[in-house]
């Protein structure tokens, strides 16, 4: 297992977000937690990156748990978060921003992976000293992206990457996303788009409250008749 | 002598100082949003530490030039210590406090340094070794010196050495990404509370040099030469926009100009004579070309607090600021 996720609690103040789940992520796969608006999803994720408390249970990741690991430790070994809303440094240059994401590597490849990101995403190369603020939304998504690969990422985990998006650019990053598992790196996808993310995903979570309440293989949640009538926005079976 | 020119050589001189004591309060207040307002008391201690190291070796029979750098030598990481610790022991755990809070104490700081200031050095004027002989050039009917021109000199390079850090290295990148959204800083692997403690270090750094050279400038130094300096290198931050580095370098400059103006021209501007109808209410005063001058350059100090708050009342954000800052 790559990530375990064992009896995870998060509160804040006296609310409990997650209130004790399991989940398991393989190498390789490409895992989706659906779910509703404050079901405790990106409670989850901010969790598992160290920047929500974890008030009981464990974070392993790698066989290490990561309970005493600060925040700044996970890319260096892998785990790397694209944060909800983007979190692109709207005043650093389209190339700062990539930059940024290859700050925990001191190999020397790093040129060699900004090359890549711009062949396979060429408006950063047509923009890259252009602050990042001046892009429009595909684009700061697309930025966010490749700057997390910047890390060369073992886990990537994606925090609702269409929100906020138009259909088209949805597919594209949802076909972008199906590109980065397939070159081999484990994807832990958070979308309230549950159709899409269902459609990418190997596996997936359905968190209803705070808790786990649906896991499986993702064609079998597809199909699932409480998945369709919750979140497939299907009349009820 | 042309006044105007010699103001404005006068004001270059002092608005370059206050440009590299306004870094520190704006890379601070860029990164987690605290006006520091113990900075002033860092260019103090700065001031001192060369004072005495200077003062002690002044027998030794060293060159001037290397005399001064010695104090220079250890004003700098003498300071650079008062900022980290500041930083590590007074504002990291507030650090998630009501804003508020950290502004006090920042008060706080500025007071106990002082005070250990004033108990280490005693609460006197002290004299500032004059050890390197002042050259007088005289340019278009105004004098310079090489005082002058070596503040001017070194204040360029070290925010010419500044921009090149913050917008040319891996650490600068962190600061300014730190600065936009800490919280996806760390995400990206940057340890957040070294870019932090980074910025309060070099912040002090520059200060400490900035004391040094008000010291020799004006030759003398004392326990409360901060507070003054320091809230006029904040107006100088406001005035350019607080959080903007070249904002800070602008306005500290332009600060210095408008205050070395106003000091040169108030005199003249108030002298009540030069008004017909008030010079016959005061004729006793004004007669054979005598004066009644309302306010003299020693409101000197009056112009660089006036500047702030006309740049609170119409431009909050400052001269090349974007975002209008929070309150306190």
């Amino acid at each position: 297992m790559l990530l375990e996720v064992n009896g995870l609690e998060v509160r804040y103040g006296g609310i409990r977000a997650v209130k004790g789940i399991e989940l398991a992520i393989e190498v390789g796969e490409l895992v989706c937690l659906i779910g509703a608006n404050g079901a405790g999803k990106s409670s989850t994720l901010r969790a598992i990156c160290g920047l929500a408390p974890v008030h009981a249970g464990s974070v392993r990741y790698g066989g290490v748990d990561l309970a005493a690991a600060p925040v700044h430790e996970r890319p260096r070994r892998g785990l790397v978060m694209v944060p909800e809303g983007r979190g692109i440094f709207a005043q650093l240059t389209v190339e700062e921003n990539l930059a940024m994401g290859a700050f925990s590597r001191d190999d020397a490849d790093v040129a060699g992976d900004l090359e890549r990101q711009f062949e396979s995403f060429p408006r950063l190369r047509e923009r890259r000293l252009q602050t990042a603020g001046t892009l429009s939304g595909g684009e700061q998504q697309m930025l966010a992206i490749a700057r997390a690969l910047m890390a060369r990422p073992r886990l990537l985990l994606l925090d609702e990457p269409s929100m906020g998006l138009a259909p088209r650019l949805v597919a594209r990053i949802f076909a972008i996303v199906r590109e980065i598992a397939a070159q081999g790196v484990t994807i832990l996808l958070v979308e309230q788009n549950a159709r899409l993310a269902l459609e990418v995903a190997d596996r997936g979570y359905v968190m209803e409250s705070g808790a786990i309440a649906l896991a499986g293989a993702a064609p079998q949640l597809l199909a699932d008749p409480r998945v369709r009538a919750a979140y497939l926005g299907e009349g009820a079976a | 002598m042309d006044i105007f020119l010699q103001q404005v050589i006068n004001g270059l001189t002092l608005g370059s100082v206050y440009a590299v004591v306004a870094l520190g309060y704006t890379m601070v207040y860029g990164i987690i949003q605290l006006i520091n307002f113990a900075h002033g008391e860092v260019v103090m201690i700065g001031a001192m530490v060369a004072f005495s190291v200077i003062t002690a070796l002044a027998g030794a029979g060293l060159p001037p030039l290397a005399l001064v750098l010695l104090g220079v030598g250890c004003a700098v990481p003498v300071c650079m210590l008062v900022g980290y610790a500041m930083e590590r022991l007074a504002y990291r755990p507030l650090r998630r406090a009501p804003r508020l809070a950290p502004l006090i104490t920042a008060i706080g700081v500025s007071i106990i340094l002082q005070h250990l200031a004033m108990l280490v050095w005693t609460r006197n004027v002290i004299a500032f070794p004059q050890i390197i002989q002042t050259e007088i050039y005289t340019l278009a009917g105004a004098t310079v010196t090489s005082v002058q021109l070596a503040i001017v000199a070194l204040c360029v390079t070290m925010m010419a050495g500044l921009a090149w850090l913050v917008y040319r290295t891996r650490l600068g990148t962190a600061m300014r990404a730190t600065a936009q959204n800490p919280q996806v800083a760390g995400l990206m692997g940057v340890d957040i509370n070294r870019v932090i403690a980074a910025t309060f270090v070099i912040g002090a750094a520059l200060a400490a040099v900035a004391g040094v050279m008000v010291g020799t400038y004006y030759g003398i130094a004392q326990y409360t030469m901060g507070s003054i300096l320091g809230l006029k290198a904040f107006a100088a931050a406001v005035l350019g926009g607080i959080g903007n580095i070249p904002g800070a370098m602008v306005g500290g400059v332009l600060l210095g100009i408008v205050e070395a103006l106003g000091a040169g021209y108030i005199g003249d501007l108030t002298d009540l004579c030069q008004y017909g109808w008030l010079a016959g209410l005061l004729a006793e005063h004004c007669a054979e070309g005598g004066h009644f001058i309302l306010f003299g350059s020693n409101y000197q100090d009056v112009f660089a607090f006036v500047v702030l708050i006309l740049v609170l009342v119409f431009r909050p954000s400052g001269l090349l600021g974007e975002r209008v800052g929070d309150r306190a």
